[in-house]
Order: C-alpha cells, then sequence, then structure tokens
C-alpha cells in the first residue's frame, strides 16, 4: 500500500509528537492563532477541526477508488466543506455566543492546510478506518499545541482560565498577550521548545 | 446594515491597520514557505492581490444571490468553487495577455486557491456588512497589505539566515518570532484609524 507505517500506537505517536502538524510541519496555522486568546473558543474550535479531519479522512478513503485523480484536490475541497457547513450549522443552533466570537475562522477551517495535506498525504493511499484514525491524531495533536498556547495567552491576558478567576485580582494583565503578536512569539517558542526536545532525543529533526 | 465607511479609509486601514496576515492571521501556510525566496514572494504578492480583488467582487455579487434564495448556509461551498474558477481563469487570461507574467506567476496561482487570506476576506466581507465598492477596496488593500507583509519579511529573513541562531529555533520558529515583530511594529499604525 504505501510505505507508511500504519499501526494504530505508530500513527498516534506520529502526529501527537514526532510531525506534530504545528510544530514539525509549521501547518495550518493560518486560522488557528486567531482563536487561542480564550481557551473556550480554542477548544471548540479545534474539536471542530478535529471532527472534520477525521471524517474528511475518511470519506476521501472510502471514496479513493472512484476518485479520477485530475479533480482529486476539488473533490477534497467539497468533502471538506460539507463537513464544515455541518460544525458550522451546529455551533450556530447550539453555541451561538462561541459561533459569533469565532467568526470567519470556523468557515476557514476549509482552507486548513492540515485537512487537505492528510488526505493528501494519508487518506488517498491507506484503508478507512486507519486513515479516520489518523485524521483525529493529527487533528488532537493540533489542539495540544493550540492549547498550551491558549492557556499561556488567557492567563497573562486576563488572569483567566475558560473564564474563571485564577490569578488574583492585583496582577495586572498584560495586554500584549490578547493581541496578534503574542500569538506568534509564543507559537515560536514552542517551535523552539518542540525542535530542541526533538534534537535531544536523536530524532532527525 | 452597510457601515458608514469612506473607501480611501478602508483601503488604509486593511493595508496596514488591519492587515490581513499580522492581525488576522489569514494566509500563513504560503506565507512561510514562499517567503524564503524574495523573487517569489514578489510574484505570488501580485498574484494575491489580484486573485483577491476579482473574488471578492465576485463572491459579493453570488452572495447577494444566495441572500435572496435563502441559501446562505451554502457560502463556504460556493466561495471555494468561485475562488477556484477565478484562478482557474486568471491564469488563462495571463497565458494570453502576456507570457512573461504567466512565466512569474503560473506556479504560484494554483496555490491561492487554498490560501486562507482569500476565503477569509470573503467571509470578513459577509460579516461586515461591506456595500460593493466597499467589498472591492476591502479585496484590494488585503492584497497589497499581504504583498507588503511577505516583502517585508523575505527581506528580514534574507539577513536573517546568516545571522546565529540557536539550532532548535533555526527555519519555522525564528520566523515566527520576526513575524511577532512585525505585527507589532503594524500595531502601531492603529493609532492612524480604526475600522472594523
Amino acid at each position: 500500500m504505501s510505505d507508511v507505517d500504519t499501526r494504530p500506537g505508530a500513527i498516534l505517536k506520529n502526529n501527537l509528537w514526532t510531525s506534530n502538524p504545528i510544530f514539525m510541519q509549521v501547518l495550518g496555522i493560518c486560522s488557528a492563532l486567531a482563536v487561542t486568546n480564550l481557551l473556550t473558543n480554542t477548544a471548540i474550535m479545534t474539536i471542530g477541526v478535529t471532527f472534520v479531519t477525521g471524517f474528511s479522512n475518511l470519506t476521501v478513503s472510502l471514496m479513493k477508488k472512484f476518485m479520477p485523480r485530475k479533480v482529486r484536490m476539488m473533490v477534497q475541497t467539497l468533502i471538506i466543506a460539507f463537513y464544515v457547513i455541518i460544525v458550522d450549522i451546529v455551533l450556530k443552533a447550539y453555541l451561538p455566543e462561541i459561533s459569533r466570537n469565532l467568526g470567519p475562522y470556523v468557515g476557514l477551517i476549509i482552507t486548513n492546510c492540515i485537512i487537505m495535506g492528510r488526505a493528501e498525504a494519508f487518506a488517498q493511499s491507506n484503508d478507512p478506518i486507519p486513515s479516520l484514525w489518523d485524521g483525529v491524531t493529527s487533528g488532537l495533536g493540533y489542539m495540544g499545541v493550540l492549547m498550551v498556547i491558549a492557556v499561556f495567552r488567557e492567563l497573562l491576558g486576563f488572569g483567566t482560565l475558560f473564564g474563571y478567576q485564577i490569578l488574583p485580582d492585583a496582577f495586572v494583565p498584560w495586554t500584549i498577550m490578547v493581541m496578534p503578536p503574542s500569538a506568534f512569539f509564543l507559537l515560536g517558542i514552542i517551535i523552539w521548545a518542540g525542535k530542541t526536545a526533538m534534537n535531544r532525543e536523536g530524532a532527525p529533526a | 446594515m452597510t457601515p458608514a465607511l469612506n473607501p480611501i479609509s478602508l483601503l488604509f486601514a486593511s493595508i496596514f491597520t488591519s492587515n490581513i496576515l499580522l492581525a488576522n492571521f489569514l494566509g500563513m501556510c504560503s506565507f512561510i514557505s514562499i517567503s524564503k525566496d524574495m523573487k517569489s514572494s514578489n510574484g505570488l504578492g501580485l498574484a494575491v492581490t489580484m486573485v483577491l480583488t476579482v473574488t471578492t467582487a465576485v463572491n459579493w455579487l453570488i452572495l447577494q444571490m444566495l441572500q435572496t434564495l435563502g441559501l446562505v448556509y451554502l457560502r463556504y461551498i460556493v466561495f471555494i468553487i468561485v475562488i477556484a474558477a477565478v484562478v482557474q481563469m486568471l491564469e488563462m487570461i495571463i497565458d494570453r495577455v502576456s507570457q512573461t507574467l504567466y512565466m512569474n506567476l503560473g506556479i504560484f496561482l494554483p496555490l491561492i486557491t487554498v490560501n486562507c487570506a482569500i476565503l477569509g476576506v470573503s467571509l470578513f466581507m459577509e460579516i461586515r456588512n461591506y456595500s460593493f465598492i466597499q467589498s472591492v477596496v476591502y479585496g484590494l488593500g488585503s492584497g497589497l497589505g499581504w504583498w507588503l507583509a511577505i516583502m517585508a519579511l523575505s527581506a528580514i529573513r534574507k539577513k536573517v539566515e546568516k545571522a546565529p541562531v540557536p539550532p532548535g529555533l533555526k527555519g519555522a520558529g525564528i520566523t515566527m518570532i520576526i513575524i511577532g515583530f512585525m505585527a507589532m511594529a503594524f500595531i502601531g499604525f492603529g493609532g492612524m484609524l480604526q475600522v472594523q
């Protein structure tokens, strides 16, 4: 089939750590950084991304036999858009507040490079069940990094976590943490830490 | 309700104060991978500006149609298809009109379909209820802002390449931190005018 290791454990480790979509491949940060100033938004957004990655991978894998190679990009995009519309409608119905906060970034899951990347790199050449698992774990790897960034940004920017007061009132919030630049700095630092740890392990970076 | 906005101030706001890349984080993927090379950055910047202006105009018209038909929930799929179609058409037109431009832009055009900035601008245009003129100006300004940002970053990266950077920070890490500084610099423009 393909040279990728398709055992569930190997996929898990690969997607969560050795080729984590964010800090090793620097994919899908487009729509990601904007939502990380509040932990709740980040959680909902990344759950949405995980759902879309998993199911679009499953669908692409199921359809790979009938899909002409020439139009596969377009078909993949449409499959992804279909799942994103589901996420959007569900959010609007059950969590209207968060849906308003996320604004256009829910729709932008469509152009998230991770989803397309996994569909191309994995689902195209593997069976449905491993593809689903691969999509879900990629989503989780993405979730992990974003949650870390969001914890720092919300804690230092507002003094809260999930909207609950954590730091004492005497703490002066760092306004910069709420603004865009901090997301870049934190991601840069996380990439740095991740790569350094990986170099220690002896894995080729 | 359409916001009362002077198109000229909207143009400046979308280039500087609410730069699509540095304030809204859109179009990061190609931004990071292409900015290694200044010539390609220039080509991609031009292509993004062109595609953004055209797709925002077309998507505005289509959105009005969807709204009268009550099919707004289909907008993601429709926008993506419009973007793909416009990119394809632009590719054919450029091929006819100017061979040199085609040689320079050819490889970038397909990349643009999956550039989040393009879809993002269309979605922002929808959420903020821009009028037709405002949408076109916003599309153009966002494109120019993106172009400006990628040129600036590729110039900075050229210098940083020679700098002694810790091994773990090389590549993506240091680039993110540079972008962070750039974003801070652009926030400085925020005092001039603010557009939401």
